[in-house]
């Protein structure tokens, strides 16, 4: 396709069924303008969505796409680069189907360091269950399956990315249009895995993280004179925990993608119609 | 004498038995012998008791059997594990000298050989090739030349530099000095070697050998027993031809990993163990309707849960066939040999691209750590050919697109099969879901669609069943009026039994069946038959059950499919319609 790709070309002809005013309709919007922006086309673009009111996010994108099983989207995308590195691949998922399910993946795909993008669509609720706890509510947070709330700690996504040696963090806000697509670019400019979790308010069932509670809290770190090479203090406006950080947390300009130190460059779709021409070599090692 | 000798090295896990019993068994084959091994071992790295067996023949030999006739004792136990198979003129070959051995009891009429393993070795230069000096005195006691173990001395200390490699060498030939000087007994054995030279590979490396040969490219799996071994065979030399191996976090990732690799147009596979099969089954039905051509293979080992993790059996052949929630098209493959190991994973990489469907590819614990002899024409590479079924390119995707310009990747064609187009192909952009969906690939719940791709999908199994051929392997006396019948790695001892049956005044049929799904159909086999025996390492029988099933004709069929429930008028008709034969067929909507 040509350079003159627009934004809505990204976009599919099916509605979301999303509930109006979700969060996850700016989520979006962000997405497919940062795959514009940073010169790609829905043919070479391959995105891969988890479960969830989030995970919808495939369906409404005109792209290469899969949407998969609960929580294990990002070994597909992983699969995705590995086998086409020339492909820009981008996963998205809830907060449920990141840091609960697929909470070994995250953490094991952040090592990996493969160069792709994965947003993750945080409401801190299960929405398309219709309001459980997810791994990011808050301690108190009453829900059906937990009347006193989880009684336990949120998972601090932001932090369990940085002990698992990530070498890009940043939070976003989805109603801050401008920002979000541009931390999402970076993100997919960054060679390696670019990390963002994206507050994407769920206006049905979460009554405390709402659009007024992000936008009255959120800190913007273009504000605060932070620099995201800096790992100490990325580690520690991170685990402070307790400001609602928008920006570029953490980025290390050396991080070199795994599939580029492993030396994979070829497109693995292309093999001869029989078996390779020094095949009999194979056979010859059992002598 | 007898044609064929039983050999055998025991002692503790971590004792080096393998590698021992492997330079053997490689000097035999090396050497013109056909060679079959086998082990017993248990489940840990150190201790315990642990074996390398290797029965040797110039003809070939499909199956262990009872009896040893060398047997080298690393330690006392390792004689009382084996005394069913030791017999009277067996000789055993141990190190009188060491303190735990000082006590061995030759059993009666046995032929004990205490050989100073440990102060022979140290004087070729180093305590730790006790196990080669034993090999040196084994060589004696068979008459086998002992320059036949140079060359596998050579393969496997090679790289650890010529000196190590020389010193070896002597090391087995103070061995056996020793037994020729200090024993002036005949022994029974007189090993004859051929000139021909035969390749030893086991059935794991024979599947990852089967799966370079044809063009798979990614291979992402996590360790378990005894599927391992397909993993490290490909590491390294799947590379060689641009590919990947990858060790996922876990099985979950592992088969989702391969899904995506597929999904971009690499033939990918990714194998294990039954476990790891429980872990992929919930990606295993994301595979089958996202119709993503991917290779998936078990080699069972017993269950259920982690059960016997060095063990044998054939106990997940209904977890192949019927595991995974909802109706999944699918093929189940089972290879019957080692050799059939390459062939038929040739054959399933073809399968799952020509349908792309997931296929399962099963073998089991005895095929997978079986070593066998084969001459390299066997696997005669200009045989395989790769077949990627229906892929369309930047030219052929224009006839795929629907009248708005959309790729139609889950197409409902005559034959099930739709067109495919590897991402980065102008306008072939298209989304897939395991969420039913349209043949664009987007979500939907309407009833009539919902139809068409489950009978589309159903459709591409009816399509194979017709165009390829499910045939199956027969041995001894087609005209017998007892027919056995068996998958997976019982068709070696099988054939061989058929020998001793036949002595013994039985003369049997055999088929040996490599396709579980789908499979020949073996009714007329049967009908011809008196007694129909179907031989398995399980204890319910469920290949016997599958067989069974296949010739049974007394039940008629009522489905529903859509995604609503029976309604009572409606069910009053159609079962009304199946007693008149009027439509026999399932309860349809027609799409409009
Ligand atoms: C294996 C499995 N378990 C449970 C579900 C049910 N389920 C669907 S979405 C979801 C939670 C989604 O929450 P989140 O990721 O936060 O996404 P949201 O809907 O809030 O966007 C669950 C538990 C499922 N689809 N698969
Ligand atoms: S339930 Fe919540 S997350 Fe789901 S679509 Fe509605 S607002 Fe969005």
């Amino acid at each position: 396709m040509s350079s003159d790709v627009r934004f809505t070309d990204f976009k599919s002809d099916k509605q979301p069924t999303w509930c109006p005013g979700c969060g996850d309709f700016g989520t979006m919007n962000g997405m497919m303008k940062a795959l514009a922006e940073t010169g790609n086309d829905p043919d070479n673009t391959f995105v891969v969505a988890g479960i969830g009111c989030s995970g919808k996010i495939g369906t409404y994108m005109h792209s290469y796409a899969l949407h998969g099983v609960h929580g294990r989207a990002l070994p597909v995308g992983i699969g995705v680069k590995l086998a086409n590195p020339n492909l820009e691949v981008m996963v998205a998922g809830g907060d449920g189907d990141g840091y609960s399910i697929g909470a070994g993946h995250f953490v094991h795909a952040v090592r990996r360091n493969v160069d792709m993008s994965y947003v993750v669509m945080d409401n801190r609720i299960y929405g398309l269950t219709k309001g459980q706890a997810s791994p990011t509510s808050r301690q108190d947070f009453e829900t059906s399956t937990t009347p006193e709330g989880p009684q336990m700690p949120p998972v601090n996504p932001l932090a369990l990315a940085l002990a698992s040696g990530a070498t890009f963090i940043a939070q976003s806000f989805s109603s801050d249009a401008q920002r979000h697509a541009e931390i999402i670019q970076k993100a997919v400019e960054h060679d390696g895995f670019g990390f963002v979790n994206t507050y994407s308010p769920c206006v049905t069932f979460n009554d405390v993280d709402t659009y007024d509670y992000f936008r009255d809290s959120i800190v913007d770190l273009d504000e605060e004179d932070h620099d995201p090479h800096d790992r100490e203090a990325a580690k520690q406006k991170i685990l402070e925990g307790d400001k609602e950080y928008m920006g570029v947390i953490y980025q290390d300009d050396d991080s070199v993608p795994w599939e580029k130190r492993e030396g994979i460059d070829q497109d693995m779709s292309d093999i001869p119609d029989g078996a390779p021409e020094d095949a009999m070599d194979l056979v010859r090692e059992f002598y | 004498m007898p044609e064929d000798l039983n050999w055998a090295i025991g002692g503790e896990a971590g004792d080096g038995i393998d590698s021992t019993g492997k330079i053997f068994a490689q000097a035999l084959s090396r050497a013109g012998r056909h060679v079959f091994t086998s082990k017993d071992f248990a489940s840990r790295i150190r201790g315990g008791y642990t074996a390398y067996k290797v029965r040797t023949s110039v003809d070939r030999v499909e199956s262990v059997v009872d009896r040893l006739d060398i047997l080298i004792a690393l330690t006392e136990r390792t004689i009382d594990e084996n005394m069913d198979e030791l017999h009277e003129g067996s000789v055993i070959i141990y190190d009188g000298e060491r303190s735990t051995m000082q006590d061995v009891e030759v059993p009666d009429g046995m032929i004990g050989l205490s050989v100073p393993l440990q102060r022979l070795a140290e004087d070729a230069g180093g305590a730790i090739m006790a196990n080669v000096v034993a090999l040196g005195a084994a060589c004696e006691v068979a008459q086998f030349p002992i320059e036949n173990l140079d060359e596998s001395l050579n393969k496997r200390f090679g790289d650890k530099g010529e000196a190590i490699v020389e010193n070896n060498k002597e090391a087995a030939r103070l061995g056996q000095q020793h037994v020729q000087e200090e024993y002036d007994h005949d022994f029974d054995y007189d090993i004859e070697t051929t000139d021909e030279d035969y390749v030893l590979l086991n059935g794991d490396e024979a599947i990852g050998m089967g799966a370079i040969a044809a063009g798979c490219r990614f291979y992402s799996g996590y360790p378990i027993t005894p599927a391992t071994d397909v993993m490290e065979y490909m590491t390294g030399r799947v590379e060689q031809y641009g590919g990947k191996v990858v060790q996922a976090e876990d099985e979950l990732s592992a088969i989702n990993m391969a899904l995506g690799a597929a999904r971009a147009g690499a033939r990918a596979m990714t194998a294990t163990s039954g476990p790891g099969i429980d872990l992929m089954t919930e990606t295993f039905g994301l595979v089958a309707t996202t119709e993503t051509p991917l290779v998936i293979c078990d080699v069972m080992r017993s269950g259920p849960s982690t059960g016997m993790p060095t063990k044998q059996e054939q106990g997940d052949l209904n977890m192949t066939l019927y595991g995974g929630h909802g109706e999944i098209p699918r093929f189940v493959v089972a290879p019957t040999s080692v050799s059939e190991c390459f062939w038929k994973t040739v054959e399933a990489f073809n399968y799952a691209e020509k349908y792309q469907t997931p296929v399962y590819l099963v073998s089991d614990l005895a095929l997978a750590v079986t070593e066998q002899t084969f001459p390299p024409e066997v696997f005669d590479m200009d045989e395989v050919e790769i077949d990627r079924g229906k892929v369309v390119d930047e030219d052929e995707v224009d006839s795929w697109l629907d009248e708005r310009g959309r790729f139609q990747a889950h197409f409902p064609s005559a034959d099930g099969v739709s067109p495919r187009a590897f991402p980065g192909t102008t306008d072939g952009a298209h989304m897939t879901t395991g969420l039913e969906h349209d043949e664009l690939g987007r979500r939907t719940e309407e009833e009539a669609v919902r139809l068409e791709q489950v009978e589309k999908r159903q459709r591409k199994v009816e399509t194979a069943k017709e165009q390829e051929e499910w045939d199956y392997r027969e041995f001894g006396d087609s005209e017998a009026d007892t027919l056995v019948i068996s998958w997976g790695s019982n068709e070696g001892a099988m054939r061989e039994a058929l020998g001793f049956l036949e002595e013994r005044g039985h003369d049997v049929r055999f088929i040996s069946v490599p396709y579980i799904f789908p499979r020949p159909d073996l009714s007329a086999e049967i009908e011809a038959a008196d007694d129909v025996i179907v031989v398995e390492c399980n204890a319910t029988g469920q290949f016997a059950d599958v067989i069974e099933h296949d010739v049974l004709e007394r039940v008629q069929r009522v489905n529903k499919y859509n995604g609503v429930r029976f309604k009572a008028d409606e069910l009053a008709t159609e079962i009304e319609n199946t007693l008149t034969g009027a439509d026999a067929g399932a309860t349809e909507v027609e799409a409009e």
